[in-house]
């Protein structure tokens, strides 16, 4: 290899780990936004200040944090178990995530600890964007990170706007609870599948509403992926073709 | 159960799928099923509690000022309009529709 060949590779990774970078704070940016809404509606659920920005540190995945405060909202406390399993079924796929994002992490405990803990939509969409493996990790480890320190900022703010602004119907913050869960469901409905099982999912839920206790609708409601998913209804000709393939 | 257990358990739970996912060889995933089941697991969780936050009332299902602050909430999304601003005008429709009714 020439030093000349060596150079061109060294300016594009140079070039491959900008793009990394900077792609990783647009999408820190862009999340830690909505982290405002989170503080809000969980304070307004009747959580304090204090489990709010708990929940952004540890639990840390936007979807099931929402799914928490949301159950509690409308069940209260009796609703629980219910809001725990909302949250721990919503963060599954966080467990998928992991799985593909591992491999280019490396070895370490402390530093695959950290990685899982950051594991979330962005991050693993980033790294996986990413075309070589060192600007994959770039990705994820910058995204991650950035929206790590923005979302529990701006959890804390929307916490204290929460916590000072009371009575949170006058201010439809019950209908930016949904409107928030509509944001997060949106970029999914891409295909036939997903659509299908959002719209079943719904009316499911609606309807044993009335008879059932709180939070348990949307476990119920959460059979429908099961069920679609385990027989492939709706899906693509291109979902089921590998699986026929033999494994080697 | 307190609200600081539920807020603990629930972390926990959530944190420990994350750890597993690295415990998990990739192998796994030549499977296409679980994958599956674990995306659409997402949509049909979302799809519920928007029904839920939408139309519940404790056990009753009701028809309030959150239908339309929803519907606008999609048409916005539907535009690309960033997400702290939609949930905003949503929050804004639902409390006109009350304070006008």
């Amino acid at each position: 290899m020439t030093s000349t060949g060596d150079s061109h590779d060294d300016n594009v990774e140079r070039r491959n780990q900008r793009l990394a970078v900077r792609s990783g704070i647009a999408v820190g940016l862009a999340t830690a936004a909505y982290g405002i809404s989170f503080g809000a509606l969980s304070v307004a659920a009747g959580l304090s200040i204090a489990q709010t920005c708990f929940m952004s540190l540890v639990m840390f995945s936007g979807g099931s944090q929402f799914a928490l405060v949301g159950v509690l909202a409308t069940g209260g406390v009796a609703s629980g178990p219910a809001a725990i399993a909302g949250a721990t079924l919503l963060g599954v796929r966080n467990g998928i995530y992991g799985i593909r994002t591992s491999p280019f992490i490396g070895r370490g405990w402390w530093k695959r600890t950290a990685a899982a803990w950051v594991t979330i939509d962005e991050s693993t969409a980033v790294g996986l964007a990413q075309p070589t493996q060192r600007s994959r990790r770039t990705g994820f480890w910058v995204t991650g990170l950035a929206v790590f320190i923005g979302w529990n900022l701006t959890t804390l703010l929307g916490a204290l706007i929460g916590d000072a602004i009371g009575d949170t119907r006058t201010y439809g913050l019950d209908a930016a609870a949904a409107a928030a869960f509509v944001g997060l469901l949106w970029p999914r409905l891409k295909h036939l599948q997903p659509i299908v099982v959002a719209v079943l999912a719904a009316v499911v839920a609606a309807c044993v509403t009335p008879v059932l206790v709180p939070g348990l609708p949307v476990l119920v409601a959460a059979l429908v992926a099961v069920l679609v998913g385990w027989f492939n209804w709706f899906g693509r000709a291109a979902d089921v073709a590998p699986e026929a393939e033999p494994s080697s | 159960m307190t609200i600081w257990q539920i807020v603990i358990a629930g972390s926990i739970a959530v944190l420990a799928i994350k750890f597993a996912g690295y415990l998990v060889p990739v192998s796994v995933l030549s499977r296409q099923a679980p994958a599956r089941i674990a995306d659409l697991l997402t949509v049909a969780l979302l799809a519920a509690l928007i029904a839920v936050q939408t139309l519940g009332d404790g056990q009753a299902v009701v028809v309030d000022a959150r239908v339309p602050a929803v519907l606008v909430a999609a048409v916005l999304f539907w535009l690309k309009v960033p997400f702290i601003v939609v949930v905003l005008a949503a929050a804004v429709v639902a409390a006109g529709i009350r304070a006008l009714s």
